[in-house]
């Protein structure tokens, strides 16, 4: 066994949480943001650890949501892996942290999420990075005594 | 300051040194190494810790780059150390401890390696450098002024005494768990030891709230994130809790509640009920008066929580909760027919939380009176 999460939870059959559960309203909850994204152009982000869900109702909303095209792991302060979901512009972002134990379970309805788009900060910093990378080319051109002014 | 005025071997002055300048909690991050996309993330899992929506990451990144790293002083008085253990556990080290280390826990006597005198001139030191500015966190009750001092002491100083005279220049205190908010186990019937809550002596400093025995590791941690984000106090209840964690009924977010407002009760601990998940409503479940996070954000990394495990809620975030009626007694107001509304739950669930609030008080001053000892046995006989 590798963690809590591998304990199994049976649930038994019959009148079980699952016929009252939370996926089908934040389903909902996401055809609604979806809308608004398509309309003013708006994304959401939906926190699924603010949900009161019971045994099954996540696993319940991701064979709601399926798999799209798009699966993408970033490596920072843990990994965070990111899944487009059946539906176009409806994404699953998954926080770990470095012992790969999840901090947060996020929707997203966007284009792209936040975490997959190069920060703008990081821009400025690139220029400098490549500008750096360039200098000792140039500055040692006269140096090698090849060129003559 | 003669040894800032040193040369570094090449030649340039060293930069003029501000003893003041306290990297922000960004430059503390950067320096480890974290991405911008790594404060992202740092920002939205704070949010979701915060209890805050996902689109409030943006503004958290924005004060946190900023953020100037608080001083923290944490003292333990009668307590059972499971309020330090459930935040040092916690299953979220990454970000749990990122808030952890960027906050300066200049005393702790449980986790400090420094012990007696040195101990002790640590937290005075951390006093004299951070008046006015830092954060008392408090766990544990503490014999009130009239109470024999000799119940708890530290380095031979009374916890009354200590906790008067570090509070003295403090921002805020934050009670952490039942026993610093509300008494909680010291101060259950008969109260031996004449044990009060902080809020009970501390009455000139804003008093945080934060209780739960113990609270969620992610609620410890994201009221002080909170603090050292927005640099202020959040929004309190009128039991002086955060009302972003604590502004909901257990029972308002029981992923049991749709068996609850069917009618459909587990009457034992394995009957056909208890094996369906019906409502734990009649096994003694606290749910409807009792004001936690457990029911979203649950326990161990988020894997299950009490009432989710087969278990009713005890009630442990409330006042009084020990003497509220046994843990496994249904609360006295009937659960109403099936199918009642929602708003009639809730108003029931209000006039018992109420009921047992009055009824613990009655009990504390009764049992101050008397006095007296009892035996296991007793306790026994009276659930
Ligand atoms: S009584 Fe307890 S188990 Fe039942 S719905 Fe309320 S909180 Fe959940
Ligand atoms: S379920 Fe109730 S008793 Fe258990 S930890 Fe949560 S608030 Fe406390």
């Amino acid at each position: 066994m590798t963690s809590l999460g591998d304990i199994p939870i049976k649930v038994e059959g019959g009148t079980s949480a699952t016929d009252f559960g939370n996926a089908l309203p934040v389903l909902s909850e996401v055809r609604h943001a979806l809308a608004r994204l398509i309309e003013t152009g708006e994304p959401t982000q939906i926190d699924l650890g603010a949900m009161p869900f019971g045994p099954g109702d996540e696993e319940r909303l991701m064979a709601l949501l399926g798999n799209g095209e798009v699966n993408a792991t970033i490596d920072a302060l843990g990994p965070t892996r990111i899944r487009e979901t059946a539906f176009g512009g409806v994404w699953v972002v998954e926080y770990l942290n470095a012992d790969e134990q999840r901090v947060a379970l996020h929707l997203e309805i966007d284009e792209v999420p936040q975490m997959l788009r190069a920060q703008r900060d990081d821009f400025t910093d690139a220029l400098a990075a490549i500008d750096a990378r360039l200098a000792p080319v140039s500055s040692n051109e006269p140096a090698d005594g090849q060129r003559t002014d | 300051m003669a040894s800032s005025h040193h040369q570094p071997t090449d030649g340039r002055p060293a930069p003029p040194r501000q003893p003041d300048a306290q990297p922000s909690l960004g430059e503390i991050l950067r320096r480890n190494g974290v991405s911008r996309r790594g404060f992202l993330k740092f920002c939205a899992a704070t949010a979701s810790m915060m209890a805050l929506p996902p689109s409030m990451a943006p503004a958290i990144a924005k004060t946190l780059e900023t953020a100037r790293r608080p001083s923290v002083i944490w003292l333990s008085f009668q307590e059972c150390t499971g309020c330090t253990e459930s935040l040092t556990r916690s299953f979220a080290p990454t970000v749990e401890n990122l808030i952890l280390d960027t906050i300066s826990l200049d005393y702790h006597h449980t986790l400090q390696a420094a012990a007696g005198e040195a101990a002790e001139q640590a937290r005075e030191a951390a006093m004299q450098a951070n008046m006015g500015e830092y954060l008392v966190v408090v766990d544990g009750s503490l014999p009130g002024p009239g109470a024999n001092p000799g119940y708890s002491t530290i380095a031979g100083v009374s916890n009354y005494d200590m906790l008067m005279d570090t509070v003295k220049g403090a921002a805020a205190v934050v009670a952490v768990g039942t026993c610093a908010a509300f008494g909680g186990l010291p101060k259950a019937d008969p109260n031996p030891s004449g044990a009060v809550a902080v809020q009970d002596l501390v009455k000139d400093k804003p008093v945080i709230n934060v209780s739960g025995c113990p609270p969620v590791p992610m609620v410890i941690t994201g009221v002080l994130a909170q603090f050292l984000t927005f640099g202020k106090l959040p929004e309190l209840d009128q039991y002086n809790r955060p009302r972003a964690f604590f502004g909901q009924a257990i029972h308002d977010r029981c992923y049991r509640r749709p068996f609850y407002d069917k009618g459909l009760f587990a009457e034992s601990f394995d009957d056909e009920g208890a094996k369906k998940g019906w409502c734990l409503y009649r096994l003694g479940c606290k749910g409807p008066m009792t004001y936690n996070a457990c029911a979203t954000m649950k326990w161990n990394g988020g894997t299950s929580w009490p009432v989710e495990a087969g278990a009713p809620c005890l009630g442990c975030s409330e006042p009084d909760f020990w003497d509220a009626g046994g843990f496994y007694k249904a609360l006295s107001v009937p659960p109403g027919k099936p199918g009642d509304t929602l708003l009639a739950a809730g108003a029931a669930g209000a006039a018992v939380g109420l009921a047992a609030g009055v009824m613990g008080r009655r009990k504390v001053k009764a049992a101050a009176k008397a006095h007296r000892t009892v035996t296991a046995d007793e306790l026994e006989q009276k659930l």
